[in-house]
């Protein structure tokens, strides 16, 4: 297995290597990055500043959905965040590159760039995470404790399917990335809401067709023991993984759906 | 065989807005009924005019695009099927799309194709030592991609190709845009491989002196079909390719018609500059020469080579392609 794996530890190594030679210009790149998620936390921070409870939760809860969804999001957009340039990648006949070597196309693509100033966005995250959870009143238990690490991720794991289906879009639009990117940012923007804001159709959507509820507000709902809305009982927190494992299949399918339609359709 | 095309067929559909809301498809032949075999061990260039179906039949004999129609079968397997084992067997180097990492120097590139294709870090060690020393790879080894000469890089994009010893090598437009020189180091390099490793080729190129040097068999492909098979001389002798001698007089001549084995070209006003074309199978330059020689003076004089595009461009009109 570990055999298996040393092409692509090699690939990334490489990536990280190219990344960490300019080292200035790396740093500000990861500080750029945190201070995305300052940013988008200073959001949520000034809502708070005019209301008390948000979809049900305080602040110190909705502080812990911020910082869980930002978490599993910045993890996944370091890892694969690059797929939504696939039309670079067809442009420049990178894909045609990756189809001539041994490996899947699929694996040496989110092999090929890994984006670690996505570290600063993760780093910002994991602070408020840590501020935010003593604040909160938690009866905290095993099968919780277990959640705290599975749910960023499962979150991430969500995150990169997403990414990978935008990927699989691209084969069949031209220039589709802002079209796709609706729904990889869409969906870490409405992750880090708690749904229960949304109104019924839109708390479908992003659950149960983009299942970016998964990500952190049913887990919180599981950990703050609270009651879900509407159509969202508390027990789907548990399901985040399966949330994970089922929009994975979806991507999966789709890429080799894609994949089918370039070769088939050439360029 | 190496190699194995039958019926070969590739469609495109091309759609163009032809008003507000409507287009119009319309389905392009790129290949359109190739049938050849290569056999292990050979050097086959594969030429044609620019459109005429060359890459396209190479995408297809690598597994990056499906046939239409027809099988193709490349050291035994199906492309497309057999994209992976297939990738372990060949190696391919477009001229004109790189194929390494460009922020990374050559030595990287090398060890993560090695880690890519599994090889046992002996047999690559030893491999990308012959390769560095025959392709002169060494003084610009650990220098990024993005920095090296359109030469250096395609050297280090063929040292790419070879670095997991495949039996066969497709070289797609391999000496585009290279000096006199890079292009001989380039081909005797080629040749060397065959002869070592016994490596097939099968290269497609515009440049005659490629044909020449390196290739036993050619295939002219012409439309999407194939137009001709079989030597270099064959081709030429059919088509009567034609050196071109260009001759500076030292004083205003009348035209150099009725020289033996000779056809008169063109002659610039002044009578100063005249082309004459000849077959080397009939004549030499220098009989040729000494017969103008005996009409007149001669200051310089230069000889080029038939092109491939006029070679094929002739080849195009003495056989039109049936109306389909």
């Amino acid at each position: 297995m570990a055999d298996r794996l040393t092409p692509y530890r090699v690939l990334l190594a490489s990536r990280v290597r190219s990344q960490v030679t300019y080292g200035r210009s790396f740093a500000l790149d990861v500080l750029g990055s945190a201070s995305v998620g300052i940013v988008e936390f200073a959001e949520v921070y000034i809502i708070f500043a005019n209301v008390d409870a948000l979809g049900g939760l305080d602040f110190a809860g909705v502080a812990m959905v911020f910082a869980l969804a930002n978490l599993a999001f910045a993890l996944a957009d370091l890892a694969v965040g690059h797929l939504d340039q696939l039309p670079t990648y067809l442009r420049t006949g990178t894909l045609d590159a990756f189809l001539l070597r041994p490996l899947p196309v699929l694996a040496q693509l989110v092999t090929s760039d890994i984006s670690l100033r996505r570290l600063g966005r993760a780093a910002v995250a994991l602070a408020i995470l840590g501020i935010v959870l003593p604040l909160n009143d938690i009866d905290w238990t095993g099968a919780r404790i277990a959640l705290l690490f599975v749910a960023p991720l499962a979150g991430a794991a969500i995150f990169a399917a997403l990414f990978v289906i935008a990927g699989a879009v691209q084969f069949w639009l031209v220039e589709g990335a802002e079209f796709t990117a609706a729904f990889t940012y869409g969906g870490s923007y409405a992750a880090s809401f708690p749904a229960s804001v949304f109104a019924v159709p839109m708390r479908v959507l992003f659950t149960f067709v983009v299942p970016a509820a998964f990500v952190a507000y049913l887990p919180t709902l599981v950990l703050l023991d609270q009651p879900g809305p509407g159509g969202l009982p508390q027990w789907l927190g548990w399901c985040a993984p399966l949330a994970a494992a089922g929009i994975w299949l979806v991507a999966v399918l789709g890429w080799r759906a894609g994949l089918r339609h370039y070769t088939g359709a050439g360029s | 065989m190496i190699i194995s095309v039958k019926d070969l067929r590739r469609e495109f559909v091309v759609r163009t807005p032809t008003g507000r809301l409507r287009r119009s498809r319309i389905i392009v032949h790129a290949v359109d009924g190739l049938s050849f075999d290569i056999a292990p061990g050979s050097s086959v260039g594969y030429i044609g005019a620019n459109g005429a179906g060359k890459s396209t039949t190479i995408k297809m004999l690598t597994g990056i695009l499906v046939p239409t129609s027809g099988t193709v079968r490349t050291c035994g397997l199906h492309p497309v099927r057999g994209r992976r084992a297939l990738a372990r067997r060949i190696g391919v180097v477009f001229g004109q799309r790189s194929q390494l990492w460009w922020d990374l120097p050559l030595r990287q590139s090398y060890r993560t194709l090695a880690a890519i294709h599994r090889l046992p870090a002996k047999e690559w060690s030893a491999r990308q030592a012959e390769l560095v020393e025959r392709l002169d790879l060494a003084s610009f080894l650990d220098t990024p991609v993005r920095q090296l000469s359109l030469g250096q890089r395609i050297r280090g994009e063929i040292a790419a190709a070879l670095l997991h010893s495949p039996e066969l090598l497709i070289l797609d437009e391999p000496t585009i845009g290279l000096d006199v020189l890079s292009k001989e180091r380039l081909r005797v390099f080629l040749a060397e491989q065959r002869v070592a490793h016994g490596t097939t080729l099968l290269l497609t190129t515009h440049d005659m002196d490629d044909v020449q040097r390196l290739c036993d068999r050619i295939l002219v492909v012409d439309h999407g079909r194939l137009a001709y098979d079989g030597s270099l001389p064959g081709l030429v002798a059919r088509v009567g390719a034609a050196r071109v001698l260009t001759l500076d007089l030292n004083k205003p001549s009348p035209p150099l018609t009725g020289i033996r084995f000779t056809r008169l070209v063109d002659v610039e006003p002044d009578g100063l500059r005249q082309r004459l074309a000849f077959s080397p199978h009939e004549t030499t330059a220098a009989a040729v020469l000494a017969e103008v020689g005996k009409r007149t003076d001669v200051r310089d004089l230069t000889i080029e080579e038939p092109d491939i595009e006029d070679v094929v461009r002739r080849l195009y009109l003495a056989s039109p392609p049936p109306p389909r």
